[in-house]
Order: structure tokens, then C-alpha cells, then sequence
């Protein structure tokens, strides 16, 4: 039975009547093939223009309906439900955009109305094609998986838990609480940044909704949103939790010194260590690749002087998997080492240190006790900051880290504040940015407070010296952009505002979670502005900076955000999964196993007993990769099948006089 | 036979007169290029009228014989755009994308349509100024090399 097609061209007030004849588009969609009403419309997104078509479909019998209005990416799911209103499979409709795509874009009023008639006839031929689909409905499993517990993890996991569901918190280090912890204070309010961090660390420990794992890393995760399971891999921690008491004895003990990560290498730990008394858990680790014991298989100098016997060399690492309905990124980012950047002299000069090792010399349980000493001991007697150490540069990072600014202020107040007013500060930027709630104003008062500022990138950081002025000190060259000459300032210490990048491994997590990575290395959000938390993979939602760089009310405003989105999932209970995924032939598949590999999602699997490729329907994302290549034509993606497509060719080529014709010739 | 060329002649040559407009039919895909197009709509980028836009979830599914299609089929030039490497929406379709175009472009040739008439772009979303800038490339590029002869060759 051929089909009855309606055809509804949109006029969206002059948005498109403006340009494009939208009465003679419907006049032409008229006389095409199969179609049985064509009528046109000032807004068809409207409830008059959803109703015209819903009585159509009743009163006229209509059994596929296309319109012509804007893109589909805004009003698919409208029209898609008004024929679904009235009764017919919302599969059975096609859209085409005659807006972005042809009224606004093309100048002339006679080839924009020419375009849309190609357009339209393609739409009406494919439409003829389509099929009746239906979406399946999946429970969605009530557990969230949050991967990372620095604070945007540690945000994502209460405000989850806080909601009744259960949460996974899966941590790599040994502790949670990420870089905030290493932090001194935090601008711009200047609130010490364990305040604030360690009671949600603690609120973490004590949720029983929470489920802990530390020394922990996601290692495959399988599924579809709704139904993942995650495979956790645990690392040994040498102590068991359970009996350690957290009492310190094993770190006084150990005779075995390496440089601390958490110090940034400013101080020294032991190979049973822990990040700070207020880490949580407050069990400490043994460093296998440090430790006497692990390494040679004598001393067990901890194990001897343990009261609670919590020592435990035996342990192995242990895999767990868990069922989670939606998981959430929050693995944060990485500090871009400046050794690369020799001009600096970072690792050359020990006078030049990163923005992190700078936290660690304000930290009261930092390697200087909070005094911003030099290595000599001394206090010293002039700063310059570094901005932009790898951001806003072609050769390193394009974005800028967005922190770096803030943090360079609150330096200034600091190096002010503890070392006393005579202390000279120089910030060499390229622009400040304080965009935040208070970040202004809290320019202003550091700038009030006497800190020099230099609008210049610097070329390089010296012990040339040129003058005896100069000797013993570190040179910072320049160009002073607003007085337009070059400046050498001396001074005895340099901060570099190092940017924020995406963790090194990255890509091997994007890997196991099937998302992508932007070209910055950050993962890629779904939309830039309206999609920020959540990916192209459904069910995974972004927290902090694994999406980019952000500030900590940025971080954790993104995390509630995501959290958010996981809980929407999970208090629904049940998502509808699109219906338009590949589907393989069996009376056409020869079995030669192409598409097999070619599948991202190892969605396709080989019947033995029927010598054919089968699409797992669950964790197929209908991509198509297996369609654009089966050489027998089997594989076809649902809703973009061969038929389909070829169909629009059809339409898109012929019923419509090719626009070869006489300039200035109104043939329409 | 003969005959049958011969009327086949007369309809795809243009009219006496008439500047050569090209009919390009460009492959997107859902993710990039065309919310790059949609930004380019939205932005109000002036582009060539030539170019038709079919909408595909992933390059990846775009069957080499809908490109054949497509040029057998009266269009004078086929244009395949989508995401930029490493940003595929699903993981590397684009990828395998590209694979297929390459290879197109070998073999086309030997059947006599120009291999300039396929071009394999990448668009990000947020591009739209790239993708009107694609357009009017393509289609002036097109224009240049004229209507293609697919209806004379004698594989028809």
C-alpha cells in the first residue's frame, strides 16, 4: 500500500517566509509522490500547528507526515510527539531544515525557495522508507559509581548519598581530598583550605551510603547507561584499615626517606607514609617501591613497632566488580611540569618553584612550617609571579587555566602578609582575569597592598647578572607591554603559575569509559553551553576539572551538577533507549566477521552455531561503523538504512529541476 | 543504446547561457558538522545554495556506495564531513571514515570521475564559520572543474 505522506512547511514567522516561498513549497510538496496533504504554517511548532497535524493523521489517515522547519536538533522530539499524539509510530516522520540551512544562509530569494524544494523532495522520498521502531525501556540501577575523590568527587558522592542512593567512590591515591588539600588558603575569601575541605573528607568517611575504596582504579567498565559494571582494581596498602588505629608510630619507625609527592618534592617521607594527619582514611601506606621490606625482604622496622599488629606485607591486589546505574567522572587534572619551558630555569635555579610547591611553603604542616622560606632558610626579600607559565601559549596550552590569576593575588597577599610589607612582589601577566563572585575586589585590595604589577610575558629567568646589584639573584627579563621597554627585575624567588592540564592518562581513562576527549585533552562535554556535565555516552556525567580548568566553586558547582544529572537517572528508574541501532541480516551475513573489530563498543558478537554476526542491541550505539563497511549489505543501522538514504538521494536529485539554469530566469 | 546517450546528452547539458550551478550533496554527521551548519544558520553565514545536507548519525556509517549514489545519481560533487579526529562521538568512526574516502578516490578516477568531485572535511561544532567557509570552497572549487559526466560514462 503506498503511503499517505503529509507535508507541513513552516513559515516560523519570517524566519523563513521571509525567504523562502513557503506557500509555493507546499504547492510543489503537493504534487509529489504519495503525498496527500501539504499545507504551510506561521509557526508549526506551535499547539495550533502540532494540532493540524494531529487531526491529519486522524481525519485523513495519514500514514507518514514531514515537516519542513527548523533544524531537527530543536524540534525533532516536538513533531516526533505530535505524531505520536496522534497515533502514529513517532519513527514514521522526517524532518528537514529549511531555516538554518536555507532561509538564513542563502541570500537569494529564489534559490533559497528552490533549496527548500530540494530539500523537502528529499525528505518526503526518504520518508516512504521509513519504519515503524520502537524504543525500549531499561531499569536503571540505583548505585552511582564516582570515579576520583578530590573535592568535585568527594561533592559528587555526598550530594548523591545525602539522596538515599548508594555510591562507589573509587580513589587511585591513597587518601581523598585531591589537590585542595595540598592547598594552603583559598582566594578569595582566603579561608584555610583544610578548614574547609577536611570536614567534607570526614563527612565522606562517616556516610554510610558511601562506599570507600582508596588505592583504587576503575579498570573496565562494561554496560550501557542504566546497567554498568565496573571493575575496580585495588591496590595493596600493606596496612590493614580495619586495625590501624592511625596512630603514627610506623611513619617515626621507618628508616627508609624518599622525596614526598604530596610536598611537591620540597620534603622528604617515609616509605610508610600519609599525606597529613587529616587524611581520610587515616591509615597510612607502605610505598612498595620504597620499602625496605618490599624491596629486599628485611627490616620490618614498622611491623615490629605496630601496637595494633596492622602491618600486613601479605596483601594482594584485589579486583572488585560493582553494579552501577551512572557513573561520574571526577579524576581532576594535572600541573604541567615547567622544566620543558627552560627559559624559566625550573629545576636549574633552586630558587624557581611551581604555584603547587608554593602552596606546600604557606602550608602550616608544609616542609617550612607555613613560612615562606628560601632553601637557604631565609625569608625572601622579593617575589616575582609568573602568569600564564604554559597557558595562553601556542607552544604549551591555547586556554587559559583560569585559576592561576586568582591564586598569583592571593601570593601577593600572602608574601605581603608573612614575610612583612617590605617584601617587594612583581606579578609579570599577560591579562588578569578575576571574573568570580569577589575576585575583583580582591584585586583592588592587593593591588592596595602595594604589588607590582608588569604586563609582560617574561622572556626569560637568569643568573646572568649585568650589574653588582644583580648578584646572588635571579634576573627576570621582560618587556613592560605598557610602557613599551624592556625591564629586568631582580628578585630572590620566582613562582610559576603553571597551567592546569589533563591528567597524563587521559586518554586511557576516556578509553575505558567510552568518552571523548576535547582537543585541549580534557574530556569533551556534550554541549559547550547547555551540556556541560554530561557526554555523549549516556549514563556518564563530568565533575571538576577533568572537563577543564575551574576554580574550587567552579569545580564544585560542576560536580552538584553532575551529581545531579546521575541522580535524575537514578531516582527515575527506568531510561527509554533509542531504537535506532544496527541490526544485522542473518539471511544476507556471510559470516566474514569484518564488522566484528571494526565495532567500538564490541557490540557484535560471532553466532557459531549459525555462522552470522549479531548485534548485542543493548551496547550498540548505532554508529553505524559496521553498515558504512559489511560488504554484503547486512549490517544496517535502523533509521539510517540503505533504503533510507538512498531514497533521500532520490528525492534530493530528481523531482526537482536541477538549479542549472539562465541567471536571472524565475523558472519556479 | 546510442539513442538512449544521446537524450541523455541534451537533458544534462546546461541551457544555452546558463552559468554552471553545481548539485552538491554533502554527508555530515549528526554530532559536528551539522550543529557546525545549524551554528552557521544561526550566525547567518551567507553560503553557496549548492550544497544539500544529508543527515547522518557518524561519517562512519557512510557506505562508499552512498557516495557512488549520490554522483550516479546527478550530483556534481559529494562532500563528507565530520568530527575532528579523537573528538568521533563514537570513539573513531570518523576514522574509519576517512579510510573509506581514501580509498573511494583511487578507484573513482579509473571510472572516470575526478577525484577533486570527493572531499573528506572535519568540522567541529563549533565551527560554524569553518562550515560556511567549506561550502563556499567546495562549491566554487565545483564550479570550476563543471558538471560532472557520470551520465555519459559507459559504465550506465
Amino acid at each position: 500500500m503506498p503511503s499517505r505522506i503529509g507535508v507541513y512547511v513552516c513559515h516560523c514567522g519570517t524566519n523563513i517566509a521571509g525567504r523562502v516561498d513557503s506557500e509555493g513549497v507546499a504547492r510543489f510538496a503537493a504534487g509529489l509522490k504519495n503525498v496527500a496533504v501539504a499545507r504551510d504554517y506561521k509557526f508549526m511548532c506551535s499547539d495550533p500547528g502540532q494540532d493540524m497535524i494531529i487531526k491529519d493523521i486522524r481525519e485523513m489517515g495519514l500514514t507518514r507526515v514531514v515537516v519542513a522547519s527548523c533544524s531537527p536538533r530543536l524540534h525533532e522530539k516536538t513533531f516526533q510527539k505530535a505524531c505520536q499524539r496522534g497515533g502514529l509510530n513517532p519513527f514514521l516522520f522526517q524532518m528537514t531544515c529549511i531555516r538554518e540551512h536555507c532561509s538564513w544562509v542563502v541570500a537569494d530569494p529564489v534559490e533559497a525557495t528552490a533549496k527548500a524544494k530540494t530539500l523537502v523532495a528529499g525528505a518526503v522520498s526518504r520518508v516512504n522508507e521509513h519504519e515503524e521502531l520502537y524504543s525500549r525501556v531499561e531499569a536503571v540501577h540505583p548505585d552511582v559509581l564516582v570515579v576520583g575523590g578530590g573535592i568535585a568527587g568527594i561533592q559528587a558522592a555526598l550530594d548523591i548519598a545525602r539522596s538515599g542512593h548508594k555510591v562507589h567512590l573509587v580513589e587511585r591515591g591513597p587518601s581523598i581530598g585531591g589537590h585542595m588539600t595540598q592547598f594552603d588558603k583559598t582566594f578569595p575569601t582566603l579561608d584555610c583550605a583544610a578548614c574547609i575541605s577536611t570536614p567534607k573528607m570526614v563527612a565522606v568517611a562517616q556516610e554510610p551510603n558511601i562506599n570507600l575504596m582508596t588505592m583504587s582504579e576503575a579498570v573496565e567498565v562494561k554496560g550501557y547507561v542504566g546497567n554498568y559494571t565496573a571493575r575496580i582494581r585495588t591496590r595493596p596498602r600493606y596496612i590493614n584499615e580495619d586495625r590501624c588505629t592511625g596512630c603514627g608510630l610506623c611513619m617515626e619507625k621507618c628508616p627508609k626517606s624518599v622525596p614526598s609527592e604530596f610536598e611537591e618534592g620540597l620534603a622528604k617521607r617515609k616509605a610508610v607514609h600519609r599525606n597529613s594527619p587529616q587524611s581520610v582514611p587515616n591509615t597510612p601506606v607502605i610505598d612498595p617501591a620504597s620499602c625496605i621490606y618490599l624491596v629486599k625482604g628485611k627490616c620490618g622496622a614498622c611491623k615490629q613497632n605496630c601496637p595494633s599488629e596492622a602491618i600486613d606485607f601479605e596483601q594482594q591486589e584485589s579486583f572488585l566488580d560493582v553494579q552501577v546505574g551512572t557513573i561520574v567522572l571526577a579524576t581532576g587534572f594535572d600541573i604541567l611540569d615547567p622544566t620543558a619551558l627552560t627559559q624559566y630555569g625550573f629545576g636549574r635555579y633552586p630558587e624557581v618553584y611551581t604555584g603547587l610547591q608554593f602552596e606546600r611553603l604557606n602550608n602550616a604542616v608544609g616542609p617550612t612550617g607555613g613560612k615562606i622560606l628560601m632553601k637557604n632558610g631565609q625569608a625572601p626579600e622579593s617575589v616575582a609571579i609568573i602568569h600564564c607559565v604554559g597557558s595562553r601559549d601556542k607552544n604549551q596550552h591555547e586556554y587559559c587555566s583560569r585559576v592561576c590569576c586568582m591564586y598569583a593575588l592571593k601570593y601577593d597577599h600572602l608574601i605581603k602578609d608573612k614575610i612583612g610589607h617590605q617584601a617587594r612582589v612583581f606579578n609579570f601577566y599577560i591579562d588578569m582575569r578575576c571574573f568570580g563572585k569577589g575576585y575583583e575586589e580582591f584585586y583592588r585590595r592587593v593591588q592596595e597592598e602595594g604589588v607590582t604589577f608588569i604586563r609582560g610575558r617574561p622572556s626569560e629567568v637568569t643568573d646572568q647578572t649585568l650589574s653588582a646589584e644583580e648578584d646572588g639573584k635571579l634576573i627576570v627579563v621582560a618587556e613592560d607591554t605598557l610602557l613599551g621597554r624592556p625591564v629586568r627585575v631582580s628578585v630572590d624567588m620566582v613562582v610559576l603559575c603553571t597551567a592546569m592540564q589533563a591528567r597524563r592518562d587521559a586518554s586511557e581513562v576516556a578509553r575505558i569509559f567510552g568518552i571523548s576527549q576535547g582537543q585541549d585533552g580534557f574530556f569533551l562535554e556534550e554541549h559547550p553551553k547547555l551540556g556541560p556535565v554530561s557526554t555523549a555516552t549516556d549514563g556518564i556525567f563530568l565533575a571538576g576539572t577533568c572537563q577543564g580548568p575551574k576554580d574550587i566553586p567552579d569545580a564544585v558547582a560542576h560536580a552538584s551538577g553532575g551529581a545531579g544529572q546521575a541522580l535524575s537517572l537514578a531516582a527515575r528508574g527506568e531510561v527509554s533507549i533509542s531504537p535506532t541501532v544496527s541490526w544485522i541480516n542473518p539471511d544476507i551475513c556471510v559470516g566474514c566477521k569484518m564488522c566484528v573489530d571494526l565495532c567500538a563498543y564490541s557490540a557484535i558478537e560471532f553466532d557459531e552455531r549459525r555462522k552470522v554476526c549479531v548485534i548485542n542491541e543493548a551496547m550498540c550505539k548505532g554508529c553505524g561503523s559496521c553498515a558504512g563497511h559489511c560488504p554484503s549489505g547486512a549490517a544496517q543501522v535502523r533509521h539510517f538504512n540503505e533504503k533510507q538514504i538512498f531514497a533521500e538521494l532520490e528525492g534530493l536529485s530528481q523531482n526537482v529541476p536541477l538549479v542549472r539554469q539562465p541567471a536571472g530566469v524565475d523558472h519556479l | 543504446m546510442q539513442e538512449l546517450i544521446a537524450t541523455l546528452e541534451t537533458q544534462s547539458d546546461p541551457l544555452p547561457g546558463a552559468a554552471f550551478e553545481p548539485a552538491i550533496v554533502a554527508f555530515v554527521c549528526n554530532w559536528c558538522t551539522y550543529t557546525a551548519a545549524d551554528l552557521a544558520g544561526t550566525s547567518r553565514m551567507v553560503q553557496s545554495p549548492n550544497v544539500r545536507l544529508v543527515r547522518m548519525m557518524c561519517t562512519g556509517m557512510v557506505d562508499p556506495k552512498y557516495i557512488i549514489k549520490a554522483l550516479l545519481g546527478g550530483a556534481d560533487a559529494v562532500l563528507v564531513s565530520g568530527c575532528h579526529p579523537g573528538d568521533c562521538h563514537y570513539i573513531n568512526g570518523n576514522y574509519k571514515a576517512r579510510r573509506r574516502v581514501k580509498l573511494l578516490m583511487e578507484i573513482l578516477p579509473r571510472f572516470g570521475i575526478d577525484s577533486r568531485r570527493i572531499k573528506l572535511t572535519w568540522v567541529g561544532a563549533s565551527e560554524g564559520n569553518e562550515f560556511a567557509a567549506t561550502v563556499n570552497r567546495f562549491a566554487a572549487e565545483i564550479k570550476e572543474l563543471g558538471p560532472i559526466d557520470t551520465r555519459r560514462l559507459p559504465l550506465l
